[in-house]
């Protein structure tokens, strides 16, 4: 780097900085304002940097940090009933996608070796991108954005034999290395590092990162976190396979482990910035030269392979059975080129199975796909989404023809569904929202007014009738989601009666600090429910049971409230919660010495017994207050 | 609990303006004709010199769950004068929860017993409808006693707490009164909280009966 690290963080920061706001300020999303940022700082803009392929190498571990944070968020249990999707599908399309290609290049002339690489590279998709786009709304859990995943992870499984199988593609066939017992003993290599990785992570990582949480030094934790993830990449690189596919492997399999919200929060910064600087090397990795020596051919291929591969997703979403409304989503996000496709087209080169104005050309296309994507979903959200929408009020509908329930129910999963359940044998009516296009359509089966659509939308809320309803349940269960969605009500329905559902006492706090009243943190009254069969099945009768329950749950909850002013303060937050740890203690102790007294009374005082008084250190205490 | 601090626990007459507590227990208002009535009829709670005059308590919307809030009950007892018991008479006696706040609320040491003296010199209203109508509750009707035979618990509980045991207002029949009835015995109500202390029946009443009870003994 000629100018030194300063100037080059100057730079990529600089541009970060100014051109991602301003992409979002104009509804374009932070991907194209990485891309935008990239292409304006790049050899074609600016000229402030040169070295695109440098950054490139270091930025692409930013989709290695995505994936590991993917895989913390799928348990080996899910992963496994994801198997059919990631092999079935993946095959279809990442094959279908080749072949596709591959025939049309060879239609037009060209030589089927190339054709077949050419294919190959272009029938990968970008995971980057998909999965940001899945991110930023909030569509990950739905089936459309189950499957992205899944094709994506096929891809990335798929492209270690295909950078194997590169050689034999090769024009003239390079130096024959090795041979059949190489490519045994790479195999074995490869296996011998999934398997390292598999049981290092079920027996060594969980007691290792329990040894360096106790350190009690966050940033050491954090180095850990990185560690992991770079050590697990290394580890892969070395036997030759895909270094995101290792992280994805170390994600899943700590998934399960206590320290998953700290690996993600420690994590979630350098993926962000990494994953960033990927696109803005992407950006900068645009040749214009090729593309301006001849534009139109770069425009055919770019319309040419984009409109295969979305013929046959639009094929397989119908198979599948998506949700139309997810349709557009799960085609567009696969059918653009990707990350591994650079990958494919460098190994090529290496080989020699094309030549460096072919890869440039294709390196070209890929990014300028990858660039459309982002503002063809936009076209496609404005305009071919509300229009999908109508058509198919059959099966699932975005919310369209403006709604008059007294109730609005935003979030159907298994907390708001309840909710709606008890309000329908009530004989009231709601409309529901929800992301979920297979939530909605279960619902509308039957025969609820439910409608696919994002609650943090005014549009959409208002058409769901939030100036005229009286009543706002917000159940959905995305944290960031939900605040997001209380604002909006808030602010332009102030009319509404908001009841809300907290994920946890965070969220209650950041709710209640929004002026909602009716908040319900979602686990407390079934864990005293439990508490109270506990103490029931100690001997308890279950009146007294009950009254210890309801105290405190009186008691947890006024304890929250006062704590919720200072939920910014950590250290405040920590010595009001010991207090209030003191005062529940001495208001037990309280208790237990009236119940003493009362005791005491019952046996002397006003009425003396006949017997002993009879002491029981174990019996429960009854009902404490209350004369006789 | 005690009295609030600054509360008079035995104002007289020239004190501010009488605190008046109307506790409603009713478990289905949204059935009842003649407790809604009677709420309607109450003056607005509005402050006057700064201070509200009456407070209502509806029992069954404050506590849907049965929990009661001990503290806060008998802080809004210490700061009234009269106490109003309104709620329709079940099986010759309260509705549950108005039982379960009786039992939470006028605890031991607190409304009663050693030191428990929060309520003396109060007074305590019952304003009641029942079912029967006035012929049933006669020796040859089918509930077989007077009315007035079923309040012996509410005017022992007013005695044993130093609380003046005023003369019930009720209203027999309730299934059958018709809207001009119920208007003149809503007026009544109304009146009744409006002058109140100055009742003219009150005037040569005698004082209440003082219950002392023998350090050995129990209440009950």
């Amino acid at each position: 780097m000629e100018h030194g690290w300063l100037h080059s963080s100057l730079i990529y920061l600089g541009a970060a900085v100014l051109a991602v706001p301003l992409a979002r300020w104009l509804g374009l999303g932070s991907v194209i304002g990485y891309l935008a940022a990239g292409i304006a700082i790049g050899p074609w803009g600016l000229k402030l940097v040169t070295d695109a392929e440098t950054i490139l190498g270091f930025a692409e571990f930013g989709v290695v940090l995505m994936l590991f944070l993917v895989g913390l968020e799928l348990e080996p249990r899910r992963l496994w009933a994801l198997r059919r999707p990631i092999f079935g599908w993946g095959t279809v399309q990442l094959v279908g996608s080749t072949a596709l290609v591959a025939t049309g290049a060879v239609l037009l002339g060209v030589d089927w070796r190339l054709a077949t690489v050419a294919g190959l590279a272009l029938a990968m998709s970008s995971t980057a991108i998909g999965l940001s786009v899945l991110n930023e709304r909030n569509l990950l859990p739905t089936h459309a954005g189950q499957n992205v995943l899944s094709v994506s992870l096929f891809q990335d499984i798929s492209a270690i034999p295909i950078l194997a199988l590169l050689p034999l593609l090769a024009a003239v066939p390079a130096h024959a290395e090795g041979g059949a017992s190489a490519g045994w003993i790479s195999a074995g290599k490869a296996l011998v590092a999934i398997v390292a990785i598999v049981f290092g992570g079920r027996l060594l990582l969980r007691p290792a990162l329990r040894w360096i949480a106790k350190s009690g030094t966050p940033e050491i934790f954090t180095a850990a976190s990185l560690l992991l993830v770079v050590g697990t990449s290394a580890l892969m690189h070395a036997v030759g396979l895909s270094m995101a596919l290792g992280a994805f492997l170390a994600g899943v399999l700590l998934a399960e482990s206590e320290y998953r919200r700290e690996l993600e929060t420690d994590l979630e910064p350098f993926k962000g910035l990494l994953l960033g600087l990927f696109f803005i090397a992407v950006g900068m990795g645009i040749d214009f030269a090729v593309v301006l020596a001849q534009p139109l051919v770069v425009l055919a291929i770019v319309l040419g392979f984009v409109a295969l591969k979305a013929l046959l997703l639009l094929a397989m979403a119908r198979w599948m059975d998506v949700a139309l409304v997810e349709r557009p989503v799960f085609t567009i996000l696969l059918a653009q080129g990707g990350e591994f496709g650079f990958v494919v087209l460098q190994g090529a080169l290496a080989v020699g199975a094309l030549s460096a104005g072919h890869s440039s050309l294709l390196v070209a296309c890929i990014a300028i796909s990858m660039l459309l994507t982002p503002l063809v979903l936009l076209l496609v959200d404005r305009w071919v989404a509300p229009r999908l929408a109508r058509r198919g009020t059959a099966s699932v509908a975005e919310i369209a023809a403006p709604q008059d329930a007294p109730i609005i129910i935003a979030g159907v999963g298994r907390y708001g569904q309840i909710i709606g359940r008890l309000i329908d044998a009530a004989g009231l009516s709601a409309t529901v929202l929800d992301h979920s296009a297979d939530a909605v359509e279960g619902l509308r089966r039957f025969g609820w007014k439910a409608f696919y659509g994002d609650a943090t939308r005014l549009d959409l809320l208002r058409v769901a009738g939030a100036h005229k309803a009286r009543v706002f349940v917000l159940a959905i269960d995305d944290v960031e989601q939900s605040v997001e969605c209380a604002r909006l009500v808030r602010e332009h329905f102030p009319q509404l009666t908001l009841i809300a559902r907290a994920r946890n006492a965070g969220h209650y706090a950041r709710l209640r600090e929004l002026g909602v009243q009716h908040i319900e943190r979602e686990t407390l009254d079934s864990a005293l429910m439990s508490g109270r069969s506990v103490l029931e099945a100690m001997g308890w009768q279950p009146h007294a049971a009950r009254s210890q329950a309801q105290r405190f749950r009186r008691h947890s909850i006024e304890l929250l409230d006062s704590m919720v002013p200072h939920m910014a303060d950590e250290n405040r937050l920590i010595s009001i919660s010991r207090q209030g740890r003191q005062q529940l203690e001495e208001t037990w102790a309280r208790e237990r010495e009236q119940q003493r007294g009362e005791t005491e009374r019952r046996s002397g005082g006003w009425n003396a017994p006949a017997g002993p008084p009879r002491i029981d250190p174990d019996a429960p205490p009854g009902n404490t207050t209350g004369a006789d | 609990m005690t009295e609030a601090p600054g509360q008079d626990p035995h104002p007289s007459s020239t004190a501010a303006p009488p605190r008046v507590l109307v506790l409603v227990a009713h478990p289905q208002l949204e059935h009842s004709h003649i407790t809604r009535a009677l709420i309607d009829a109450l003056p607005p709670v509005a402050p006057e010199d700064g201070r509200p005059t009456l407070e209502v308590r509806d029992l069954y919307r404050m506590y849907p769950d049965y929990w009661i809030d001990v503290p806060a009950e008998q802080e809004a007892l210490a700061r009234a004068d009269l106490v109003v018991w309104l709620h329709p008479t079940y099986w010759y006696s309260m509705p549950p929860l108005m039982k379960l706040w009786l039992d939470e609320v006028f605890a031991f040491r607190w409304a009663y017993g050693p030191g428990g003296n929060a309520l003396r010199g109060k007074a305590l209203w019952l304003v009641t409808s029942t079912g029967g109508t006035h012929e049933a509750y006669r020796p040859d009707g089918h509930n077989r006693y007077f009315f007035d035979a079923f309040l012996h618990p509410h005017e022992q509980t007013a005695a044993l707490t130093g609380m003046r045991w005023l003369p019930p207002l009720v209203l027999h029949g309730a299934h059958r009164v018709g809207s001009a009835e119920l208007a003149e015995h809503a007026a009544v109500f109304a009146n009744r909280i409006a002058t109140w202390p100055g009742w003219p029946e009150l005037a040569d009443a005698e004082e209440p009966p003082v219950c002392s009870v023998a350090d050995q003994d129990r209440p009950d």
